[in-house]
């Protein structure tokens, strides 16, 4: 599903800050990045993402090289993806509902063919009541979770979610985690970057990406 | 794929309505915002400026033509004074002359108390002017729908009377017409200046409207928003935006230029009026103007959301 080779990622003339980083993902895979703040967490999800450019190595997503895709072809790996935010990106002047369903309305769907599977999304992760709600109004823990179910709306093959946990209590963690493993029992792969030792306990079998001085280890 | 639990809203046909109105109403980019509210005040002021500076070099354009025309559809036939020559005769000997030339439409004899009269305020008023050989005028209008053989017509005249002598204006036209150009070019020059300077500022200020849309850009961005949807949201908003702004500049222009015409027509009694209206022409915005007024609203608008999707585009470059 993702594959890096020898990847390595530099600004301008500064030294990398991520080296030599082989690894895979596979499919129906669940997987914690972890490390330090500032390991690099964020941008290796970005590269994954191909958000960033890698400076060296190669990667590819769903089987296509990265170095060769054009911008089409990138926009539509992309829609492969879903990706929950550290700080959400959901937009304010739109309802939880709105926000949950923007996916689909860029597609240029109608609203009705696609309400049902909103809202069915929405009580899935608990925020049925709060359907027409805004995001200024929302808690923490209710932003993480209509940018989990935005994330989702689209079916994604594989799911990227940058410290999904680091806005709630631990009673919440939990509550997102079992999302997570929902999730990843109906067959989508699972990375999440954390540096939540507590949630990383609270699921065994995960495979652990262990980022540190910009080298990456594997705890399978 | 995944196990959601089973359930479909009930909706009735007036919920259905009301979801359907909610999401219609709700645009992807936000209406309302403090800097979208100061850029249309700034497209409202300069699309104003603009209109004005484009209108005034309309109507100097339209003065400049009338002047030319006014001037060049007329001549006058000078007859001197001269020993043992009646001015009366000769005057109306000269009439007949040009009666019997075609491409001339009417020719009237000034007579002696309004020659007289022409001098007055050079010379003043209450002197008697009897004892001073002035010239008879007389007024020759011409036919601009026939040619006039105006060498024929000068020779008929030096022929018959030698004390007569034909001034078809070209002196006066040639000063009028280089000084027209040179106004009608300063307007268009001052158009141009503003032109550029609403260029600049619109430009300007939707940037700096769309500072705070850098989020917006990338949340749409990752969702899968293809670069052409995203560009065309802001378009739309900016658009409307250029075009609210330039619907109350142009308004306020055309209704201030009515407003002007209204008042000119009641200083045309007065004689300051009819030397203004002489010089720049009435007031009158005419078809071409609320033309123009109507092209540079929607050239603003157009502007705007131009200037909005290379904004756009731009910022989605350094994502990809």
């Amino acid at each position: 599903m993702v594959r890096f080779e020898n990847v390595g990622l530099r600004y301008g003339m500064g030294a990398e800050i991520l080296r030599d980083l082989t690894f895979d993902i596979a499919p129906q895979s669940f997987q914690f990045l972890t490390g330090p703040s500032g390991a690099g967490k964020t941008t290796l999800l970005r590269l994954i993402l191909l958000a960033l450019r890698p400076t060296r190595g190669l990667i590819s997503l769903f089987g296509a090289d990265s170095a060769t895709l054009d911008k089409n072809a990138l926009m539509a790996l992309r829609r492969k993806v879903g990706v929950v935010f550290q700080d959400f990106r959901l937009l304010d002047h739109l309802t939880t509902y709105q926000n949950v369903a923007l996916p689909l309305r860029v597609q240029g769907k109608d609203e009705p063919s696609y309400r049902a599977e909103v809202l069915e999304l929405l009580d899935w992760v608990g925020l049925g009541q709060r359907l027409h709600v805004y995001p200024p109004v929302l808690s923490g823990g209710e932003k993480q979770r209509a940018a989990i179910a935005r994330a989702l709306i689209m079916r994604p093959e594989l799911l990227l979610a940058d410290e999904p946990t680091g806005n709630v209590d631990p009673q919440m963690a939990r509550r997102l985690l079992r999302l997570f493993q929902e999730l990843h029992k109906s067959g989508t792969s699972v990375v999440i970057a954390t540096h939540d030792l507590n949630l990383m306990d609270q699921f065994e079998g995960a495979r652990r990406l262990v980022l540190g001085d910009g080298r990456l280890h594997i705890y399978d | 794929m995944l196990g959601f639990p089973a359930r479909r809203p009930e909706a009735d046909d007036d919920s259905q309505q009301s979801w359907r109105e909610n999401w219609a109403e709700t645009p992807l980019v936000p209406a309302a915002s403090v800097a979208g509210a100061a850029l249309s005040v700034v497209i409202a002021i300069m699309t104003f400026l603009a209109a004005l500076t484009a209108s005034f070099a309309l109507l100097l354009t339209q003065a400049s033509h009338d002047w030319r025309g006014q001037v060049g559809a007329e001549m006058t036939i000078q007859v001197m004074p001269r020993p043992g020559r009646d001015l009366d005769a000769d005057s109306r000997k000269a009439v007949e002359i040009v009666a019997s030339f075609p491409g001339l439409r009417d020719a009237r004899a000034l007579s002696k108390g309004q020659s007289e009269e022409l001098l007055a305020p050079w010379l003043g008023a209450g002197l008697d002017l009897g004892q001073l050989p002035v010239p008879r005028l007389i007024e020759v209008r011409r036919d601009g729908s026939k040619p006039l053989d105006e060498i024929g017509l000068r020779s008929a005249l030096a022929a018959a009377l030698p004390n007569a002598n034909l001034d078809n204006h070209g002196a006066w036209m040639q000063r009028l017409t280089t000084m027209a150009d040179v106004v009608v070019a300063s307007a268009l020059g001052v158009f141009a200046l503003v032109l550029t300077a609403m260029g600049l500022a619109v430009g300007f200020a939707t940037r700096g409207a769309m500072a705070g849309a850098r989020e917006i850009i990338q949340s749409l961005h990752y969702v899968g928003a293809a670069d052409s949807f995203i560009a065309n949201e802001f378009q739309r908003h900016f658009l409307r935006l250029g075009l609210r702004g330039g619907a109350i500049g142009g308004g306020a222009a055309a209704l201030l230029f009515f407003a002007l015409g209204a008042l000119s027509r009641q200083w045309t009694t007065s004689a300051g009026g009819e030397q203004a209206e002489a010089m720049f022409g009435a007031f009158a915005l005419g078809w071409d103007g609320l033309a123009a007024i109507v092209a540079l609203s929607l050239g603003v608008a157009g502007l705007t959301g131009l200037a909005s999707r290379v904004i756009v585009h731009r910022s989605l470059r350094a994502l990809n």
